[in-house]
């Protein structure tokens, strides 16, 4: 049995599988910027002890997770979630919810994922997507970074549920519990929430790794590669780097364009408040900056520039970008909001 | 990013979906647009696999110099370190090593392999038969 999806492609899954989800609830009045702003999406951390498929280990975004969970939580919808240890267990509780006609966010690994081509499938396990039906045995799903709708087996979507490794999905699915609507106010004000957090996880988190800090870090680190690490390494390290930052679901430039669309899209709903647009102009820049600094580093891992000049400019991008972005989220923490 | 700066790379590798891309137009506010890729984007993923299949080619020649067992090159294989492969299979990590050795390897039961075979999704069959030069890079 299968009821009308609509399936709405969007830049980053979790962005696309909340907003998608709200959609299908009652709540049209979120779309996926507001997803990722009011979830406090924007982030950044570089942990260079951590190596993630061969690399060190770099985000641009939250936790996983974190996105749904939060914009929920700030507009008072209430939500189930479930992660289990038995796959048979998964399975019986995914049929049971399809048959009452739910639509269920569920996060897989990407590495066995069938309609995935092979050259972009590594260990990455936060991925979501929607199931939204059971046709032949076959689930039917839907990816919001694909463009059009696909399905699974059973067992592949067993094995993607059950997909091990850090960020073990342990077949976790969730959605909203009931059909609600969401009033203008209660977005006005789980955007000031929603930007506060992500001022201050940009801004003021300890250990000098993530946020602004981190990508002075990272800027700092980068300048050293040459000489520390040799050509071969480092040009490793700045290719992780730029797929990371470019990497399908971004929506170009490391989130920095999808958060300053959300800052337009917040100044709708207050136009009295001019900084927002002057933010996201500054993150429209940090974003450019973002992708100029990748096609530095390409010249750098194509072995075309690999002077030390050439690791101090990419380095400096870094720097740059961090005091745009200091300056861009300490303007919005001392937003006074009106009404 | 200028909706007009939106790059449309096409190359092989990104036949299976066009990706969202956030720009603005010239008012400077934001829509969406699909993008086909990004020249810059292929070439560190290119990168990044060239390193794999090197990495792979190594570990080939170790195999058939016996210095080490087929379970760490199927483990490169299928892109895994030792903490994914660990818990895949439910062994230690420091049990993963010993398998490593080729001496250790080759006393192995059928169970313990069979756990193997199945984190590397081939059968038990293809495993105890591996012929590690009939993979090519």
């Amino acid at each position: 049995m299968t009821s009308t999806f609509n399936h709405i492609q969007s830049a980053h899954c979790e962005n696309g599988v909340t907003s998608n989800l709200l959609n299908h609830h009652g709540v049209t009045n979120i779309d996926e910027p507001l997803a990722f702003g009011i979830g406090s999406g924007l982030f950044f951390i570089y942990v260079p002890f951590l190596t993630f498929s061969n690399g060190p280990a770099i985000a641009f975004r939250t936790l996983p997770g974190k996105i749904f969970a939060r914009t929920c939580k700030l507009l008072d919808i209430p939500i189930y979630s479930k992660r289990f240890s038995s796959p048979k267990k998964a399975k019986e509780y995914l049929d049971d919810f399809l048959n009452q006609n739910k639509f269920v966010g569920v996060q897989v690994g990407v590495f066995y994922l069938p309609y995935f081509p092979k050259e972009y499938r590594f260990h990455f396990n936060a991925h979501n997507i929607i199931v939204y039906g059971k046709e032949n045995g076959n689930y039917l799903v839907s990816d919001p970074v694909m463009e059009t709708t696909t399905s699974l087996s059973s067992e592949e979507l067993e094995r993607v549920r059950f997909s091990k490794g850090v960020f073990a999905p342990q077949g976790y699915m969730y959605f909203p519990k009931n059909k609600t609507e969401v009033t203008t106010e209660q977005v006005k004000k789980a955007i000031i929430l929603g930007i506060r957090r992500n001022a201050r996880d940009m801004l003021y988190l300890p250990g000098g790794i993530a946020g602004v800090s981190g990508i002075n870090f990272m800027g700092r680190r980068i300048k050293k590669w040459r000489d520390k690490l040799g050509l071969r390494k480092a040009g490793l390290n700045l290719a992780n780097l730029v797929r990371m930052q470019e990497e399908i679901g971004t929506g170009g430039g490391g989130f920095r364009y999808i958060y300053a669309a959300f800052l337009q899209k917040a100044y709708t709903f207050y136009p009295a408040h001019d900084e927002l647009l002057k933010v996201a102009d500054l993150l429209t820049k940090s974003g450019d900056l973002w992708r100029d600094s990748a096609v530095q580093a390409s010249g750098m891992y194509k072995g075309r520039i690999t002077e030390q000049v050439d690791f101090d400019t990419m380095g400096d991008y870094l720097l740059e970008i961090a005091d745009i972005e200091k300056k861009a989220f300490k303007s919005l923490r001392e937003i006074q909001w009106k009404k | 990013m200028k909706n007009e700066d939106v790059p449309q790379d096409l190359k092989h590798l990104n036949t299976f979906t066009k990706e969202l891309i956030y720009a603005t137009k010239s008012d400077g506010s934001y829509n969406t647009l699909l993008s086909s890729g990004w020249n810059v984007k292929y070439s560190a993923l290119e990168l990044v696999w060239g390193d794999i299949y090197e990495t792979l080619r190594d570990i080939k020649e170790q195999v058939n110099k016996d210095e080490v067992s087929p379970i760490l090159f199927l483990m490169k294989w299928r892109l895994m370190d030792i903490q994914t492969l660990s818990s895949y299979t439910g062994f230690w990590r420091w049990t993963i090593k010993r398998h490593f050795k080729p001496n250790v390897y080759k006393k192995l039961s059928d169970k313990i392999l069979l756990r193997y075979a199945n984190s590397f999704q081939i059968s038990l069959e293809e495993l105890k038969n591996i012929n590690i030069n009939d993979f090519h890079f």
